[in-house]
């Protein structure tokens, strides 16, 4: 048999891991995940054979759902394993390496900023906050016929639900506004992912929020009671909380610069 | 492996539910973005969204598009 090149698949970067921690993590494919280490730090990778994991076929795998989700599952749960044992720098879906060599190199190349990051990322936790519309009735008075007779006032009392929910909306829109600048309040940091469409999401109600906050173990309490209350405050919406996540959408601080992995200097 | 990370409770805000799909790549591929590998390079940050939302699109048209009517 042809041997088919095997390269590295990169799950997250850590100070430090364990082989007993490793030894029990699952990584793509059910298979075993190893560490490289390079420059004080460790990245665990799994072993990815480039027939599926190479630039072409993972353009082609990733358009296929089943195969997606697969993926997302099987790196999720190594980032979160090794996230319940201290902090990690998750790698974006879809990190591949041609070999191991690679990866240290990357490593040493970015070892000032990953080793920021992860003292930036200690003792703190992603959660997810998403507003959504909450149910309830377009209010339009049913009013009087009046003029025009009933195709006429069908078609007004039409455009003022229209309106109504226009209005609806916008209120909606800036109280998702107001809950995301308290949370961030309590937060070390907060961002917002786009809110997700309901087809994909299956919600019931439209998103106006798709908030991600970096918290600390210490004032994690502080946070929750924060989403409890401001839950109660806006009855328009209706939050929801998701975490703890490992710090996915706090690996890039502040503005997201054009990454490609290799920079002169 | 947790997956269900506790039993969800309708009107709860704070109640855990198991990670939801669309919740998993809104992190995993929006973010994290700090290594390149070099296989997946090419692979630009915006071109993975995209390919994999086709994914998704694709496959919530084919359950039916009554929602847009």
């Amino acid at each position: 048999m042809a041997e088919v090149p095997v390269g590295a698949w990169l799950h997250a970067v850590v100070r430090d891991a364990d082989p007993a921690t490793l030894a029990a993590i699952r990584g793509m494919d059910g298979g075993p995940v190893r560490a490289v280490s390079a420059a004080g730090l460790v990245a665990v990778v799994s072993s990815a054979s480039l027939d599926e994991y190479g630039e072409e076929p993972l353009r082609r795998n990733l358009e296929d759902l089943a195969w997606l989700e697969r993926a997302a599952r099987a790196h999720h749960a190594v980032v979160e394993a090794l996230a319940r044992r201290g902090p990690v720098v998750p790698a974006r879906l879809a990190t591949v390496h041609s070999d191991d060599e690679r990866v240290a190199q990357s490593l040493d190349a970015r070892r000032d900023e990953l080793v920021h990051t992860l003292d930036r990322l200690t003792g703190r936790g992603e959660w997810g906050v998403k507003a959504y519309l909450a149910p309830g009735e377009v209010t339009v008075g049913t009013g009087t016929t009046g003029a025009g007779g009933v195709g006429t006032a069908y078609l007004r009392r039409r455009r003022a639900q229209l309106t109504a929910r226009e209005e609806r909306q916008q209120v909606a829109s800036a109280a998702a506004d107001a809950v995301h600048v308290a949370l961030c309040e309590v937060a070390v940091a907060g961002r917002r992912h786009a809110p997700q469409d309901r087809r994909l999401s299956g919600a019931s109600a439209p998103m106006v929020l798709n908030g991600a906050y970096l918290v600390d173990v210490a004032t994690l309490p502080s946070f929750t009671d924060m989403v409890g209350s401001l839950n109660g405050r806006h009855p328009g919406l209706h939050l929801e909380l998701t975490g703890p996540w490992p710090a996915y959408s706090f690996v890039v601080e502040g503005p997201e610069p054009a990454l490609t992995g290799r920079e002169p200097g | 492996m947790t997956t269900a990370l506790a039993p969800n409770s309708a009107d709860d805000p704070l109640a855990y539910r198991p990670v939801a799909l669309v919740d998993l790549l809104d992190r995993v591929l929006a973010t994290g973005v700090v290594i390149s590998g070099d296989i997946t390079l090419a692979i630009a940050d915006v071109d993975l969204v995209r390919i994999s939302l086709r994914a998704l699109v694709v496959s919530v048209g084919s359950l039916g598009q009554t929602e847009d009517a």
